[in-house]
């Protein structure tokens, strides 16, 4: 999974039926300390998340294991809204 | 899968119902000396792992079966702490 701050929405009004009625969010990838990576993900939001929020993508096929995108040609989606990232001193 | 290092936590109180009570560590994948190797991602955990500790990690839709019969949505789950690595005849770095 990765992390990503929601910077856009993205509206189609012709898609695969199976897609109707979820929300797509844009989403740029960050590193777990803040940072901005290239490229964007368009992302089936399952968690109602807001602009600018920091959120936790899963991608691949895993990302029909999330409730509500059971059988649905989905290949990355928002499954949580984070409060928070701890990295160690260390690491 | 992969080696990797437990370099942080996240919190999120807002999950998919799939992930509601899963750990989120933020992982480095390693090579076997131990060196970073690309980029940290966050994985869920099927192990009780802990902070600086290298473990290995699955990817892929093979990341949500430890948690099975339950469907969580992960595409990265820690499936093993390290406790050794020996490298051809020389033992590895101390985990």
């Amino acid at each position: 999974m990765t992390l990503g701050r929601v910077v856009g929405t993205v509206v189609a009004t012709r898609k695969d039926p199976r897609l109707e009625g979820h929300k797509l969010l844009l989403v740029k990838p960050v590193t777990p300390d803040g940072k901005e990576e290239s490229g964007y993900l368009v992302a089936v939001d399952t968690v109602s998340a807001g602009f600018r929020e920091l959120v936790i993508t899963v991608s691949g096929s895993s990302a029909r294991m999330a409730e509500g995108c059971k059988d649905k040609p989905v290949d990355c989606v928002i499954v949580g809204i984070v409060d928070a990232v701890s990295l160690d001193e260390a690491g | 899968m992969q080696l990797g290092r437990v370099i942080g936590k996240v919190w999120a109180s807002v999950k998919n119902p799939g992930l509601e009570g899963q750990r989120l560590l933020v992982v480095q994948p390693v090579r076997p000396d131990l060196t970073p190797h690309g980029k940290p991602l966050i994985c869920t955990d099927s192990t009780g792992a802990g902070a600086g500790e290298i473990i290995y990690w699955v990817r892929g839709r093979e990341a949500s079966f430890p948690f099975l019969p339950g469907e969580v949505a992960s595409d990265a789950t820690i499936v093993g702490i390290v406790d050794e690595i020996h490298l051809g005849k020389k033992r590895g770095p101390s985990c």
